[in-house]
C-alpha cells in the first residue's frame, strides 16, 4: 500500500541504509493510512493525535494487533533510526515516548485480555550504587516500543532485586545499566548472583552505559553489550531468537 | 574577591594578560582512590572525610594547579536528596570551598564544581525552571560563603539548565562564572546527549553570560582537541578544556583510565598553542597529570 501522508514519506527519508529501509518500509506495507497517520503523529511527538487516533482506530473495529505493529511498532523503528544517526536526541526520543504513550494505553488492556504475548519479557535497572537512570530509561521505552513487556527495577538495583523480579515475571531478558566506572563492576556480581541462584541458564543477560564495552561485557560474563538504545533493542531481538534451542523457556511466573 | 580586596588578580585579569592556566584533575576518582565506596556520596567525605578532601587539594596546588575544583559536583538539592542528604546542601557545599581555600597558596583560586541535577525541565520532566534556579541558587552561594572565586558549571548536556545556572551565579554572587559541556562524538560529529554542538554552545552559554566556557569530561585528550578547535571557529573569547585521561578500560582486572601524564601533557601544550585558556583534567587524571602538564607549559 503506498504511502500517501506525506510527513511519513519525509520521516523514511532519514532512514538512509538500504537493508533497514526495506525493513521498515515492509512494516508499513501492511498499514493503511490511518495507520501511517499514527506512526507519524508519533514520530513527531504528537501525543494528543496518537491518543485521538489509536482510541478512533479501536472503535472503527481494527485489532490491537495491527494498532501495535502497524502504528506504534513502526513508528518508534524511525525514531530508534534517527536518535541512533544524530537526526534527533533524548529530548526528541523523550517526546515521542510519550507519544507511544498515549497509543500504548488504549492497546495494552486489550493486547494481555487476549493472552497475546510480548515478544519477550525483560527486567531491567540500573545497578547497585548507581542512580543514573537516563540511558536506562530510553532503552526501556526503545524495547517496549518494539513489542517486548519490561518491568522496570530503577536505580541502585541490589542484585537480589534483579533476582527476586525474573523469579515473580518469568524474565527471559535481564538489562543492566551503569554510568559510573566505580559501580560498573557490581553487574559482575549481579551476573555471579544470577548464576549463585541457578537462573543464569534461564535468562540472557545485557548491559551498557557509558563507561561499557564489549569487552567489560565478556568480562563480566554478560551475553551482550549494546552502546545505545537502538542497539539495546537489536540485542535483545537477538539474545531472544538467535538460537531457538539456546532461548530459554520462560520461568512460569508467580501468582 | 575582586583585585582590591585580596592585592591579587582574578582568573579574568590573569587570562587578559595572556596568561595560561593551569586546572587541576579529577575529583571523583581520586576520592574513590581514597576511601570513597563504590556509589557513595562524594560531598558527604566534606563533612566526615575534611582530611581527604584538604588532602586533595594540597596535592593538586602542590603539583602546580593555579585553580582547584570543590568537591561539590552533585552538590545540588537535586542529587543530594537521592543520597538522603537533602538537608545539608549549604552545609557540604560551604565546607567544600572552605576545604579547598584553606589549602590554596595567596593568589591561587577556588572554583565551585556544580554539575548537572540530573532532572529534565518541565515540559520534558517534572522540573520548572524556578526550581532549578532555586537550586542553583542554594548552591552556588553556598560555595561563595566557603571561600570560592569562581564557579564551573560543567559537564553539561542541556543548555537551559546550564543557562539557569549562569543566571543564578550572576544574579546572586560575584563569582566569576565558567560553564562547560560534554558531548559525544557521533555519525554525525560532536553533540552533547540533548543535540547540542560545540559550536552552540559557546555562542548559547556566552549569551547567557559566562565569563569563560569550554568543554569537560567524556573523552580522551584527543577528542577534546576536535571539539576545541570547534569551539575556537565560534568565538575569540577564554575557553576551557578539562580532559578525561582516556576511556576506561580492563587492565589486570582494575579499571584503568589509559591516558598517561606525558600523553597528555604534550597534546594539553598543544591545546595552550592552539588558544585554549585554561587546560586541566577530568575523569582518570591525578596529581601526577598536573604535574606533567606543568612541567610542559611553565618547566
Amino acid at each position: 500500500m503506498p504511502i500517501h501522508n506525506e510527513g511519513l514519506q519525509q520521516e523514511l527519508g532519514h532512514v538512509t541504509e538500504p537493508a533497514e529501509l526495506a525493513r521498515i518500509m515492509a512494516m508499513f506495507e501492511h498499514g493503511d493510512p490511518i495507520m501511517h497517520d499514527i506512526a507519524y503523529n508519533l514520530i513527531i511527538g504528537n501525543h494528543h493525535e496518537v491518543d485521538r487516533l489509536t482510541k478512533e482506530a479501536l472503535d472503527n473495529g481494527y485489532s490491537a494487533n495491527t494498532l501495535l505493529d502497524d502504528g506504534l511498532i513502526s513508528a518508534m523503528a524511525i525514531v530508534g533510526v534517527k536518535f541512533r544517526d544524530n537526526v534527533i536526541f533524548v529530548p526528541e526520543v523523550l517526546i515521542a515516548a510519550r507519544a507511544m504513550k498515549a497509543g500504548m494505553v488504549h492497546v495494552e488492556p486489550i493486547l494481555s485480555a487476549s493472552g497475546i504475548e510480548p515478544i519477550g519479557t525483560v527486567v531491567m535497572g540500573t545497578v547497585k550504587g548507581d542512580l543514573h537512570d537516563i540511558g536506562k530509561n530510553l532503552c526501556i521505552m526503545m524495547l517496549r516500543g518494539t513489542g517486548f513487556k519490561v518491568y522496570d527495577l530503577g536505580v541502585d538495583t541490589k542484585p537480589q532485586a534483579f533476582i527476586d523480579a525474573v523469579l515473580e515475571h518469568g524474565a527471559t531478558l535481564v538489562g543492566m545499566s551503569a554510568l559510573l566506572t566505580t559501580t560498573m563492576p557490581n553487574m559482575g556480581k549481579t551476573v555471579a548472583a544470577i548464576e549463585e541462584a541457578g537462573l543464569r541458564d534461564q535468562v540472557r543477560i545485557m548491559v551498557g552505559g557509558a563507561p561499557l564495552n564489549p569487552e567489560f561485557a565478556d568480562d563480566m560474563g554478560a551475553d551482550g553489550y549494546g552502546k545505545d538504545a537502538m542497539a539495546c533493542v537489536d540485542l535483545a531481538k537477538k539474545l531472544m531468537g538467535a538460537d531457538q534451542l539456546a532461548v530459554p523457556e520462560p520461568i512460569p511466573a508467580k501468582k | 574577591m575582586t583585585t582590591a580586596e585580596t592585592g591579587h588578580s582574578t582568573i579574568v585579569e590573569r587570562l587578559a594578560r595572556g596568561e595560561t592556566l593551569i586546572s587541576d584533575g579529577g575529583t571523583g576518582t581520586y576520592l574513590q582512590a581514597h576511601g570513597l565506596e563504590p556509589g557513595g556520596c562524594p560531598e558527604e567525605f566534606n563533612a566526615s572525610r575534611p582530611d581527604v578532601i584538604r588532602g586533595m587539594a594540597k596535592a593538586y596546588f602542590d603539583a602546580g594547579s593555579d585553580l582547584v575544583l570543590t568537591n561539590s559536583f552533585g552538590g545540588s538539592r537535586f542529587m543530594q536528596k537521592k543520597y538522603g542528604y537533602g538537608d545539608r546542601v549549604r552545609e557540604f557545599n560551604r565546607l567544600a570551598a572552605e576545604h579547598a581555600r584553606s589549602q590554596a597558596p595567596p593568589g591561587c583560586h577556588v572554583v565551585g564544581s556544580v554539575g548537572p541535577t540530573a532532572e529534565f525541565l518541565q515540559p520534558l520532566g517534572a522540573v520548572s525552571e524556578n526550581e532549578m534556579y532555586d537550586a542553583f541558587v542554594e548552591q552556588i552561594t553556598s560555595l561563595e560563603e566557603g571561600g570560592a572565586d569562581a564557579v564551573l558549571i560543567e559537564t553539561m548536556t542541556a543548555l537551559e539548565e546550564a543557562a539557569l545556572a549562569i543566571r543564578a551565579a550572576k544574579e546572586n554572587t560575584g563569582l566569576i562564572v565558567i560553564a562547560t559541556m560534554t558531548f559525544d562524538k557521533g555519525p554525525r560529529g560532536f553533540f552533547t546527549m540533548m543535540g547540542i554542538t560545540p559550536e552552540r554552545a559557546v555562542v548559547e552559554l556566552r549569551e547567557a553570560g559566562a565569563d569563560i566556557v569550554g568543554t569537560n569530561c567524556g573523552n580522551g585528550i584527543e577528542l577534546m582537541i576536535e571539539i576545541f578547535r570547534q569551539m575556537r571557529e565560534a568565538t575569540d573569547g577564554y575557553l576551557l578544556v578539562h580532559s578525561n585521561a582516556g576511556i576506561p578500560e580492563m587492565k589486570k582486572g582494575a579499571i584503568i583510565y589509559p591516558e598517561t601524564p606525558q600523553f597528555m601533557a604534550e597534546r594539553f601544550k598543544m591545546l595552550a598553542g592552539l588558544g585554549a585558556n585554561i587546560v586541566g583534567g577530568c575523569c582518570g587524571t591525578g596529581p601526577e597529570h598536573i604535574r606533567a602538564l606543568h612541567a610542559a607549559l611553565r618547566g
